[in-house]
């Protein structure tokens, strides 16, 4: 199997998560997909680990995983924010930062 | 056999990834994400990252899921309005995406590089596992570790500023919670 398969499949989940954050407007969803992007990244970082033979990829890999976890806590914290505030949850209409 | 595997977990994998940005309804999206990050573990395993698959499982499957779950449920459906600002929206999206990937292929496949036509070197038995990971992560990259540790307790703070604060024109004063640090 070679590993250029892995790395076209990672490409094409990327691709599909940039469609999504062009096609949706729900930010929930939007968070989703870019949880599709980083964890094409992932994939992508655990081929060429393999590729290479060296463990180093699965490290940063490790750490893209905090950085994701790290983002859907701020974003979830900012979406539910806005829920409360009656801001309907529409990208179209969350285009300023003034709350 | 392995190539099974493989085209098994390529399958969920896509599946569900399309199925997030298909369904409408974000609580099905989150439960297709859970499909997508299954099969991403397995992919990884085949990969030889034993470690990686099972934090992907315990991190992303067990934690992330079950936060978007129930902001999921708390926000409750958002409708998306048939409106488009952009027009053609529907159309052009899906037409950048598939731009994106075929250019991304045309990267990997046309890229010159030897050690991605193969099955990978033979490695040795330890490849990927916690202890490998474990030893790398204290020894050669002390540092992305701690910088890791201090960005999970800034966020952590940032949610608990954001979504835990009282409503400025509810109650008159939060005289009961925390005192709010700016």
């Amino acid at each position: 199997m070679d590993i250029t398969w892995y790395l076209v499949l990672s490409a094409l989940l990327f691709a599909v998560g940039v469609t999504g954050v062009l096609l949706r407007r729900s930010p929930l969803v939007i968070l989703l997909c870019l949880e599709l992007m980083l964890n094409a990244g992932n994939l992508a970082l655990l081929s060429f680990s393999r590729s290479l033979g060296d463990q180093d990829g699965q490290v940063l890999a490790l750490i893209v995983m905090v950085v994701a976890a790290c983002e859907v806590v701020v974003g979830l914290g900012i979406i539910v924010a806005a829920y409360r505030r009656r801001i309907p949850l529409n990208v179209d209409d969350l285009r300023t930062l003034r709350g | 056999m392995k190539e099974v595997a493989f085209f098994i977990g390529a399958i969920g994998a896509l599946g569900g990834a399309v199925a997030v940005i298909a369904l409408r309804n974000a609580f099905y999206s989150v439960l297709a994400l859970i499909v997508h990050l299954i099969s991403l573990a397995g992919l990884f395993l085949l990969l030889q990252g034993e470690f990686i698959a099972a934090a992907q499982i315990v991190v992303y499957a067990g934690a992330v899921i079950v936060l978007y779950v129930f902001v999921a449920a708390y926000v409750g459906n958002v409708e998306e309005p048939l409106w488009e600002p952009i027009p053609g929206q529907r159309f052009i999206a899906p037409l950048l995406g598939i731009a994106l990937f075929v250019e991304l292929s045309v990267a990997i496949i046309g890229s010159s590089l030897a050690s991605i036509e193969s099955d990978g070197p033979t490695v040795e038995l330890g490849f990927g596992s916690p202890s490998e990971i474990g030893r790398l992560l204290l020894e050669r990259f002390l540092i992305a570790f701690e910088a890791a540790s201090l960005l999970l307790l800034v966020a952590a703070v940032g949610a608990v500023v954001l979504a835990g604060r009282h409503r400025a024109d509810g109650d008159a004063a939060p005289a009961s919670g925390p005192p709010e640090t700016t």
